[in-house]
This record gives structure tokens, sequence and C-alpha cells, in this order.
């Protein structure tokens, strides 16, 4: 916590006399993505060149092909797929360049393809074509997946710090800073599965945002808890936001974006339809 | 924090024009693809470095396992018992499997625990990529850890069975010997096996949907061809009048030479005249396949690993 207030601490200070840290002037791609992106200032640390997401996706089975050995033999024999099977094109040919300091924020409607992009900045699914290429290793802000519901609290903690790569002198090191910035308290003691949602989504974020990063993609984290714990995560953000290198964001809440991100990207059906300030973009955005 | 110089240098970004594709702007900056399989060796270091999530992760699941049954953790034990029990009457008693057999509980019970072991690495081992894949898609970490995770919550359930076992093989007339401290022996070469075994069926099952309803018509032929209720030999040479090499070559099928070991050690009238020494054929198999499945299981795996999050 020591270094966090610190970090923190610093950026307050250096604030209102340099913005520039964040306010790295950068070019802005086309969303056909035909333009050079050599930066005038800064370096890149993520590059995402003409990236192409499929997704498989299976269906519930019909009664016909129900758990029956005889007729999976035969699929396998020849080689076919479920006929319930379908491919999901999410991101189709996005290109651009983010540089050090930048902060972007990511908008479109659902199904647009944000969390599939981001997963895909993180290294966590394969292009189908096209490339992504980051400077270190970028990770997602969530533990979500790997904590289990039956578990306490405090074995939760312990779980997600180890799954995002934590060694046991770190997770002892920030254990009793998760408790307390979760407020759940004695609650800890007790399986996930009796905690309200508000708890829940309390301590999955407070163990999510223990570890510092270099390349940060946040997918929506800001709407968690009640109005006070709400007001400390978004104070929490902007402090891992200016430790990180690079920072993605996707929420539907454009206020937090405007006021947190230095561009926007607009995903509409999984291409950028357009790329640059936050005021143009998401004035855009809101017209349609 | 909008800034009207962003807007500024888009204008300037629309004047240039020089052509560098990306792939070469990010050569000359060092970035590197976000998705690349790491080699060999630097994968088996990362997830080395990874053990305390392994571990952790197993003993979560060991304990969230049951956590829904009122018998608990003792269904663990329940399991092979009941099934044992069953193979017991059908085939001991009423096909009359146990004729030759001297101990013919502690056979049964010996080859029904490992067999065990192995069946439910390999089950389990098919449903931990796709059974994940969430957590995939959401967290950086060798895709290893998760088979590996699995064989090791195995493993944890195991010592629990092996103690039942070995009390109940002493109720049925066996004393403790000296050779019992060869059973960790047994048991690593058994994990080695099943932890690449586990990687092997992890990868497929990633993939290959149906393998989970495929999986225990598998293992049900598996078990039918690992002796673990009746005696290869005698079943297969002396009744079935096969020829030899039929039986040889099912020895060396891994389960049964694990199981015919275990059975060596435990089982003082179980061919006596190796003593508690295992054929130099059934060591030489569970030594091999230990070490190759270990071998190839990781290999097999680590080719796959940047595709894992595709479903």
């Amino acid at each position: 916590m020591a270094e966090l207030t610190k970090e923190l601490s610093q950026v307050k200070a250096d604030k209102p006399t340099a913005p520039g840290k964040d306010v790295k002037v950068h070019p802005a791609p086309e969303p056909s993505g035909k333009r050079p992106f050599e930066a005038p200032t800064g370096t890149p640390t993520v590059i995402v060149d003409d990236l192409h997401i499929v997704y498989r996706v299976y269906g519930a089975a019909s009664d016909a092909e129900k758990g029956n050995a005889v007729n999976a033999v035969t699929r396998v024999l020849k080689r076919q797929g479920r006929p319930q099977m379908k491919e999901v094109h999410a991101v189709k040919g996005v290109t651009f360049v983010a540089y050090h300091g930048d902060a972007i924020g990511i908008v479109g409607r659902n199904g647009s393809g944000k969390s599939t992009l981001l997963r895909a900045i993180a290294g966590l699914l394969p292009p189908h074509k096209g490339a992504v290429y980051t400077d270190g290793q970028p990770s997602l802000l969530g533990v979500n997946a790997a904590l289990m519901r039956e578990l306490t609290g405090e074995r939760n903690i312990v779980l997600g710090c180890y799954a995002m790569g934590m060694t046991p002198t770190e997770v002892r090191e920030k254990y009793q800073e998760i408790v307390d910035f979760s407020g759940i308290d004695e609650f800890v003691q007790l399986p996930m599965s009796t905690y309200s949602s508000g708890m829940g989504a309390r301590l999955r974020f407070a163990i999510s945002s223990a570890k510092t990063h270099n390349v940060l993609l946040i997918d929506e984290a800001l709407a968690t808890g009640d109005r006070e714990f709400r007001k400390k995560s978004e104070q929490r953000i902007r402090q891992i936001r200016e430790s990180a290198g690079t920072v993605f964001l996707v929420a539907h809440d454009l206020r937090v974006i405007e006021e947190t991100c230095n561009r926007v990207i607009w995903l509409h059906k999984g291409k950028v339809k357009m790329d640059g300030d936050p005021k143009e973009v998401i004035a855009a955005y809101n017209k349609g | 924090m909008s800034q009207p110089e962003s807007a500024v240098a888009d204008a300037q970004a629309g004047g240039r024009s020089g052509q560098e594709p990306l792939a070469k702007l990010a050569k000359r900056y060092g970035l590197r693809r976000a998705i690349a399989r790491p080699r060999f060796p630097v994968y088996v270091r990362q997830l080395w470095q990874r053990r305390h999530f392994i571990l952790t992760y197993a003993t979560s699941r060991n304990v969230t396992k049951y956590s829904s049954s009122a018998l608990g953790q003792l269904w663990q034990v329940l399991t092979p018992l009941l099934n044992a029990a069953i193979y017991f009457l059908m085939f001991g008693l009423i096909l009359g499997g146990g004729k030759n057999i001297t101990n013919y509980p502690a056979f049964l019970l010996t080859g029904m625990f490992i067999f065990t072991y192995t069946q439910r690495t390999v089950t389990a081992g098919a449903k931990s990529i796709s059974g994940n894949l969430s957590m995939i898609r959401a967290l950086h970490f060798p895709r290893a850890s998760l088979p590996l995770a699995y064989t090791i919550q195995e493993l944890q359930q195991l010592a629990i069975s092996m103690g039942v076992l070995l009390v109940l093989v002493v109720f049925t007339g066996e004393w403790p010997t000296w050779f019992w401290l060869m059973i960790p022996v047994v048991l690593l070469l058994q994990t080695m096996f099943n932890i690449g075994a586990g990687l092997v069926i992890a990868r497929l099952g990633a993939t290959m949907r149906d393998l989970n309803q495929l999986l225990p018509f598998i293992t049900r032929t598996w078990l039918y061809a690992s002796g673990v209720f009746f005696s290869i030999q005698d079943k297969v040479v002396n009744s079935a009048e096969l020829p030899q090499w039929v039986a040889n070559a099912m020895y060396l099928n891994p389960a049964a030479s694990f199981i015919e070991w275990m059975r060596e050690i435990l089982i003082t009238t179980h061919n006596p005249q190796f003593g508690h020494h295992p054929p130099p054929m059934v060591w030489m198999s569970c030594v091999f396949w230990a070490v190759f499945a270990l071998g190839f299981g990781f290999w097999y795996f680590w080719r796959s690993e940047e595709r894992y999050g595709r479903g």
C-alpha cells in the first residue's frame, strides 16, 4: 500500500503542473488503418495489426444426439462438427497503435466486440488473422473466473492472488490491504456464496486491483458496489492508471470514459468506426 | 481529461505519409506478439513459477468438490469401495472370477483403487481446458497448470484412498512387509504417467467436444483390459487358450502394469515365484510409461499452448 500511496501523492502533485504525461500527442489512425503510425512523441506499447477474432460457440444438443456414445463415435470418425456449432466473427480487421501514457476508452453497443478485443490484446484469445504486438504482458483487470463461490473470502483472496501470478510473499503483503479495501470485515471467514452481490463485487474488485501492471485492460469494472465503494474504486482505477503505462477501458458509462481517457475508439460490429479525441467520438457515438 | 491537443495531433498525423508496415514498427520498438508460445524450457520454468497457484487451485477444488453432498469427502473412499463390492459380487461370487486367486478381495481392491486413480485423472483432465474457458480467457498463466492441478487434486484424494486400501488389505490377512516402502515409488511412477495422460487428453478435450461423451466408454474398455477383477494370465492363456503374447500385451498396458506391481507388493500369494518383486517386464513397462507419458504429454500440450482460448 505504501508504494501505491506514494505514487498517488506524486500523481496528485504532478497533476496541476504537468498534465503532459497523459496528454501524449499521438496520431489517431483512420478506421481503414492504412496510414503509418510512427509516433511523433512517445513509444508504442500496443500495436494491433488487422486483427480478426473468430469464436466457436456451441449450441445446446438436441434430444437425438444427447450423450449417445455411438453417435459420438460416428461423428468423430466422420470428422464432423456438431450441427449446432457456430463461428462468430467478433472482431473484423481492427488496426491501431497505442502509445505509452495513453488511456484509451473503447465504446460500442453490446456485442460490438469490445471485450473480445481486450482479450485479444491481453493475449488470451488467439487471432484468426492479423496480430497484436505488445510491450510486456498486458493484463485484464479481473480474476472472477478463478474464484470459487464455495470457498471463504480468505481462501479466495489467496487463490485469486496466485492466479494473477503473485508470489507467496506478495500475497502475504497484499492480503490485509485487500481485506481493508473491500470492507467486508469479518465476512472474510465465510464462503463467498453467502455474500450479497455488492460484497462479492467489492471483494473481486479489491483482489483484481491489487496488482500493478504495465499495460492494463479494464472491462466495466467501475459499476460495482454501493456509492461509497464506487468512489473508492474510481479513485483506485485512477491510481492504477497513473502507474500503468497504457490503459484500455471498456465501459458503458460514457461520463467515466470522457473523464479518464485521452482517446476513444468506437467499435461497431467488430470494426473501428471512429478513433480519436474523446469529445468528438462520444458526440458522434451519442448521435448514433 | 479531454485534450484539444489530440485534435491537432490527428491533423498532423493525417499529414504524414511514411509507409512503415506495423509488423516492422513493432520490431523496431521491441514489441512482441501478445500471444506467442514460449520456448519449451521457458514454458517449464513458467510452470514451476506457478506451482503455488497449481497447488492452491487443486486444494480449493478438493475442498469444494463434495461441499453439496451430506457425506462430503467420504465419497472419495465410498465410490471405489462400492465399485469393488459390485465387482466382488458379480465377478468374484456369481461368475467365479476369483476361483484361482488366493486372496481375491485384496486382489480386487488393489486393482480397483489403482485403476480408479488413473481413470479419474484422465476423465478430469479431459475437462480441464474445456471446462475452464472463462478463466483461460481472463487470466494469464501457462495453460498446463490446469491439467496439472487436476492431477494433483486426484493425487491428494489418492492419499486418503490409499490409507483405506492399506487398512482393508491388512484386514484380508496381508501383513505389512518392508516391501511396502516401495508403494510411494509405484505411485510416483503412476502419477508421472497420469500427468502425461492428463495433458494429452486435456489438449484433445479442448477441441474435440465429443470426447467427454466417449470417455466413459473408453475407460470401461480399459478397465476390462487391465485385469482389475480377473487375472490376465489365468483368463487369457489358461481359460481362453490364447497365445501368451496376448496376455503379455495386456500386461504392458500402463494401468495393468501399475496394478500388477502394486499387487506384488501388497499380496504375498500373488505370483509367489517372484517374491514381492515385480517381474522385469512389469517394472520396465511402468518406468517406460511414466517417462514417456510425462515427456510426450508436456510436449504435446505445449505445442498448442496459444490456441486454448478459442474453444
